[in-house]
């Protein structure tokens, strides 16, 4: 495939119509103002509020100008070519891109009116409002149930131990693992399968009751079995969590999502109601990479 | 198609050659490790070979007549009586009586067969059994270390025999009358050290090695880990942690003796701390062990899955607590093992501490950590230099012991690697 090398420097027109198919010859150049985004990327009362977002790796400027709102209770999705940000963006809104030295994080972000990047706020604190599930299953290797106990017991949610064992019940339930656990709470998570302990890592995130669940690629490591299972969780869990997910498969997303963002090259080129998206894209490179041109 | 053809002949062709390359480069692998096999295996029949005398004992085993009359004593409870009477006389008295053709003229060449330490383990009997005096009691005594050198090594040029005919003859005599025997040398691990090799014991070293070992874990272990956690977990990345890091290389590769002069200098001389004892020892071993436990914890800690680290951070753990809930114990296996490793270098280590004085001739067993003592690999330093050829057995004895330590602190290393070892 030839591909997304092409920084875009100057707008030449309208892209060509014709489908290109492997050839030697550069999709058209196309302009991505800065830190403008197609579509809606604001809403009235939202989760998240962002604005103006840099992030720099070092002298690498990842993310441009990013202005985006999250809703409440919403399903959004990230989608976008490899290396677009899409993942690194998503890190912001927990930091976990702290424990990197040499990035750092500019512009407004805020969680219901907090700013996440006020330096006298904990990040524990944070992160226990906005959970995290990994593209690959990192279980702990401890018991299944340790590893669902593990949150409540270190922020101190439960007093008792009937209380916690309530916690672990209800968030092995609520990601539908409850059923295939229940007897061997004491077994290693190590030793279920892919999908299983990824469900359990999701398990894990809501056991501490977050607002919000960060998703990075969260079934890019399954079988479709497990993703599909995976899918139907993520459609329950938006009943009462906000969730961003970032994934590579657009069916995904279009299954998944209520609304769709578009990341190209550190900019965020388009964003709307999912189907809308997939339907009738506003961008030509919304359009290009839905159509696999590229990515 | 000729084309073809040609080229499946060069590939074959190659082929050969390659097959001829593959068999000499595994044949180097076998040769090596052959060599290194070798090695080892000389190792060990030398030294068991040389050594295993070392585990064996020559006694003299006698009815000894306890006369009060001969021995100038009337009451053996009364301890000036005890410190003034002779305790030689009924011992060369009875061995004169043992061996046929034997009389009191040849009293000289028959005190000889007798360990000089025999009189104070017949004193130490008497005072124990006070009645015993005026009877006859059977006694097994240890011989005389000549004699011991004869009954083991009788034809062997490399062991002078001190003995003269005469008293050869008589050995070879109270040999097969079963007075003379030899067996398993309890001596040698119940004692300290001795300038009579027959009473020679490393039971001296082996406490004192342990008391240095234990000063060196206590310190090393605990000082090694923090390090390790610390350089890997939280210290910033800039030009100073850079140039620790070097130095702590560097340090490892310090040669052991530069250790013991550093302890010299600031544990005895600045600190005025005493000498030849196990804290010092300890503590210069402990400066050497440092830089291997921390290296090995390094490693240990950057082998942990950094998707353990993010599940934990993701949930919303401190950094304190990543690290001790889940860091920790999954790199706790390598540290262990790498501070096995540490410690079983630590306790064959000589250099450093022939210079604090741990060399000195150390009789007693030590009974504290300040008291004076020696270590293992410095005993046999001390046997294997010495004039007396029946040292050397004694010396190879001590080798195969303190193999012993070692190879089962490495197989303790081993088993703990895997049996904590956890799979993810």
């Amino acid at each position: 495939m030839n591909t997304v090398n092409t920084t875009i420097t100057s707008e030449v027109g309208q892209p060509e119509e014709a489908v290109v198919p492997i050839s030697d010859e550069k999709p058209a150049e196309t302009v991505i103002e800065e830190g403008k985004t197609v579509g809606k990327p604001f809403a009235d009362d939202p989760k998240f509020k962002l604005r103006d977002v840099d992030v720099f790796y070092g002298d690498t400027r990842a993310i441009k100008k990013i202005s985006l709102d999250i809703g409440r209770n919403e399903v959004i999705a990230f989608i976008g070519p490899s290396g677009c940000g899409k993942s690194t963006f998503l890190r912001c809104l927990n930091r976990m891109n702290d424990s990197i030295d040499i990035c750092s994080v500019k512009g407004s972000l805020h969680l219901d009116d907090h700013d996440i990047y006020d330096p006298k706020r904990d990040v524990v604190e944070l992160r226990a409002r906005v959970g995290m599930v990994f593209q690959k299953p990192n279980p702990f290797p401890k018991s299944i149930y340790d590893n669902v106990a593990y949150g409540p017991r270190i922020h101190g949610l439960a007093n008792r131990k009937s209380d916690l064992d309530e916690i672990v019940e209800n968030s092995l339930r609520k990601a539908g693992l409850w059923e295939e656990v229940k007897d061997r709470l004491d077994a290693n998570a190590t030793g279920m399968s892919g999908g299983q302990q990824q469900r359990l890592c999701i398990a894990r995130a809501i056991a501490v009751s977050p607002e919000v669940v960060l998703m990075d690629e969260p079934c890019s490591a399954l079988d479709p079995i497990a993703t599909a299972k995976v899918e139907e969780l993520i459609a329950e869990l938006s009943e009462s969590y906000t969730i961003v997910i970032v994934t590579h498969s657009m069916q995904q997303a279009a299954r998944v999502s209520h609304r769709t963002a578009y990341f190209h090259l550190g900019h965020l080129v388009e964003v709307n109601e999912t189907n809308k998206v997939f339907t009738s894209p506003e961008h030509e490179l919304t359009e290009s990479y839905i159509t696999g041109r590229f990515g | 198609m000729t084309d073809q053809r040609s080229q499946a002949e060069i590939v074959r062709q190659s082929l050969k050659r390659r097959y001829r390359k593959e068999r000499r480069f595994r044949a180097y692998g076998v040769i090596a490790i052959a060599i290194a096999l070798g090695a080892l295996l000389t190792l060990f029949t030398d030294i068991i070979g040389k050594g295993y005398t070392g585990f064996m004992k020559t006694t003299i085993t006698m009815d000894v007549q306890l006369d009060g009359e001969m021995m100038y004593l009337d009451d053996p409870t009364d301890e000036r009586q005890i410190k003034m009477a002779d305790f030689v006389e009924p011992l060369v008295q009875s061995l004169i009586k043992e061996i046929p053709g034997a009389s009191e003229e040849n009293r000289k060449q028959v005190r000889e067969l007798i360990n000089p330490y025999a009189s104070v383990e017949l004193r130490d009997a008497l005072k124990a059994n006070p009645e015993w005096l005026g009877t006859t009691q059977t006694m097994t005594f240890l011989s005389h270390t000549d004699v011991d050198v004869y009954v083991k090594h009788a034809g062997d040029d490399a062991y002078s025999i001190k003995l003269n005919d005469q008293q050869k003859a008589w050995v070879e005599e109270l040999q097969e009358r079963g007075v003379i025997e030899t067996s398993f040398n309890d001596v040698f691990f119940s004692g300290g050290d001795s300038r009579d090799p027959s009473k020679a014991g490393i039971l001296g070293a082996i406490v004192g090695s342990l008391l240095t070992m234990f000063v060196t874990l206590i310190l090393s272990f605990p000082i090694g880990v923090a390090a390790a956690i610390y350089l890997e977990e939280f210290a910033p990345q800039n030009k100073f942690t850079d140039f620790i890091e070097v130095n702590i290389n560097n340090l490892a590769a310090v040669p052991s003796i530069i250790f013991g002069l550093l302890g010299l200098a600031v544990f005895i001389n600045l600190f005025g701390m005493p000498r030849s004892v196990p804290v010092v020892g300890g503590l210069v071993l402990t400066l050497m062990t440092l830089p291997t436990i921390i290296i090995s914890s390094r490693a240990a800690i950057k082998s942990v899955p950094p998707s353990i680290r993010e599940a934990a951070e993701g949930i919303g753990a401190s950094k304190m607590q990543v690290v001790l809930h889940h860091v920790l114990p999954l790199a706790m296996p390598g540290m262990l093992t790498g501070s096995i490793i540490g410690m079983a270098q630590a306790l064959g280590e000589t250099a450093p501490l022939l210079l604090i004085g741990m060399v000195a001739f150390i009789v007693d067993v030590p009974d504290g950590f300040f008291d004076s003592a020696t270590v293992l690999p410095v005993q046999v330093f001390l046997w294997a230099g010495s004039p007396e050829l029946a040292f050397i057995e004694r010396a190879s004895a001590a080798i195969m012991v303190l193999l012993t330590f070692l190879i089962s602190m490495n197989a303790l290393a081993i088993w703990m690697r895997k049996r904590l070892e956890r799979r993810w």
